[in-house]
C-alpha cells in the first residue's frame, strides 16, 4: 500500500515542479537596482545619484576572457551535461550575428567556479546581458526565446 | 560575433556523437514504468528483480555507453524504424549523465533491499522515479540541473585558469 502513495506524491509534486519550471525556464529578469549607493558601480542611464549596482555584477574582459560588446555583451555559462546549451548557442550567436555591436561569449562553467559563484549561477545555460560597461543588467536561467533577448537588449542600448 | 573560450571549446562534442533525442525519452517513458512498477511492489522479490534489472540497464547506459543502454537499443532496433526521420539531435554526455545519476540511486536501493532497510529502497526508488518522470514528461534532466550545484559546493576548485 505505501508503494501506491509513494508514487502518486512523486508523480504529484515532479508535475508541478515540471509546469512551474516549463512556465518560468529561460525567463528574462532584469537585475535589481538599488537606488542608494551602498554598491559603488553606478548603472549607466539612470539618473546621478539614483541607481546603483552590485560591483561584483561589473564584469570586465579580465572575468569573462574576452572583449566586451561595444553596445552589449551576451555571457552564456554552459557545461558538458548540458542538453539546452546548444540550443541558446544558436540563438544568440544568430542574435549577435544580427546586432552591431553585440558580442556572444560562451563560457564553460566548471573551468570558471569562481565567476560561477561570484554571480550566483545555478545551473547552465545561465545567460546574462551586459551593456556597454560590462555590467550585469538583465539574466536568464534556462534557455531564453531570441525575441525576448532582441527586448532585452532594447532597453539597454 | 561569437566568442567560444577555448576552455569551452574542448567540452563542445563532437556533431558525430549527436543522437536522436527521442531515444532518451523513449528509455525515460520504460524507466518511470519500472520504477513505479518496483514502488509498488515493494516489499517482494519481484521488486527486487526490477530494481536490480533497472541497475543493470542504467550501469550499461553509464559506464559503457549509450549504444549499449537495452531501452536505446530497443528504440533503434524497434520504434525508430517506424517512426519519421529524426528533427532534433542531442548530445551523448547530458543523457549519459543521467543514467548515472540513476544507476547511483539504483544502486542505494539495492543496498536498502540488501540490508532490509525498507525505507531506504523507498526513498531512492522515489528520487530516481522523480528524475525518470521528469525526463519522459517534461524532457527535464534533473541530474543535469544539480551537476552545477553540486561542483559549485566543492571549494574552490576551477579545473582551469581565466
Amino acid at each position: 500500500m505505501t508503494g501506491i502513495w509513494v508514487v502518486l506524491a512523486v508523480l504529484v509534486l515532479a508535475t508541478v515542479f515540471g509546469l512551474y519550471r516549463r512556465a518560468t525556464d529561460g525567463r528574462l529578469r532584469e537585475v535589481e537596482i538599488a537606488a542608494d549607493p551602498t554598491d559603488s558601480v553606478h548603472v549607466p542611464g539612470t539618473p546621478p545619484g539614483a541607481g546603483y549596482a552590485h560591483e561584483g555584477d561589473k564584469l570586465s574582459t579580465e572575468d569573462i576572457g574576452e572583449p566586451l560588446g561595444a553596445r552589449a555583451t551576451l555571457v552564456q555559462f554552459s557545461s558538458a551535461f548540458c542538453a539546452p546549451c546548444r540550443a541558446t548557442r544558436v540563438i544568440l550567436e544568430e542574435v549577435s550575428a544580427m546586432l552591431e555591436g553585440v558580442v556572444h561569449v560562451e563560457i564553460d562553467a566548471e573551468a570558471h567556479l569562481d565567476l560561477v559563484r561570484r554571480l550566483d549561477v545555478r545551473r547552465t545555460p545561465t545567460v546574462l546581458v551586459l551593456d556597454a560597461a560590462g555590467l550585469v543588467r538583465v539574466r536568464a536561467a534556462g534557455a531564453p526565446r531570441k525575441a525576448d533577448v532582441i527586448a532585452a537588449l532594447g532597453q539597454i542600448f | 560575433m561569437t566568442t567560444i573560450n577555448a576552455s569551452t571549446a574542448a567540452t563542445t562534442p563532437k556533431l558525430a556523437r549527436q543522437i536522436d533525442a527521442r531515444g532518451p525519452r523513449f528509455g525515460a517513458i520504460l524507466t518511470t514504468a519500472v520504477l513505479a512498477l518496483t514502488l509498488l511492489t515493494i516489499p517482494s522479490t519481484l521488486s527486487a528483480v526490477l530494481l536490480t534489472l533497472q541497475a543493470v540497464v542504467f550501469g550499461l547506459g553509464s559506464i559503457v555507453g549509450l549504444h549499449a543502454q537495452p531501452y536505446g537499443i530497443v528504440f533503434r532496433t524497434v520504434v525508430r524504424p517506424r517512426l519519421a526521420a529524426p528533427t532534433t539531435f542531442e548530445d551523448q554526455a547530458p543523457p549519459r549523465f543521467a543514467q548515472a545519476v540513476g544507476f547511483g540511486f539504483a544502486i542505494v536501493g539495492i543496498v536498502g533491499f540488501a540490508t532490509g532497510a525498507t525505507v531506504v529502497v523507498y526513498i531512492a526508488v522515489a528520487f530516481a522515479l522523480a528524475a525518470a518522470f521528469l525526463n519522459a514528461a517534461f524532457n527535464f534532466c534533473l541530474g543535469c540541473e544539480m551537476y552545477l550545484l553540486g561542483r559549485r559546493l566543492i571549494p574552490g576548485r576551477s579545473n582551469a585558469a581565466l
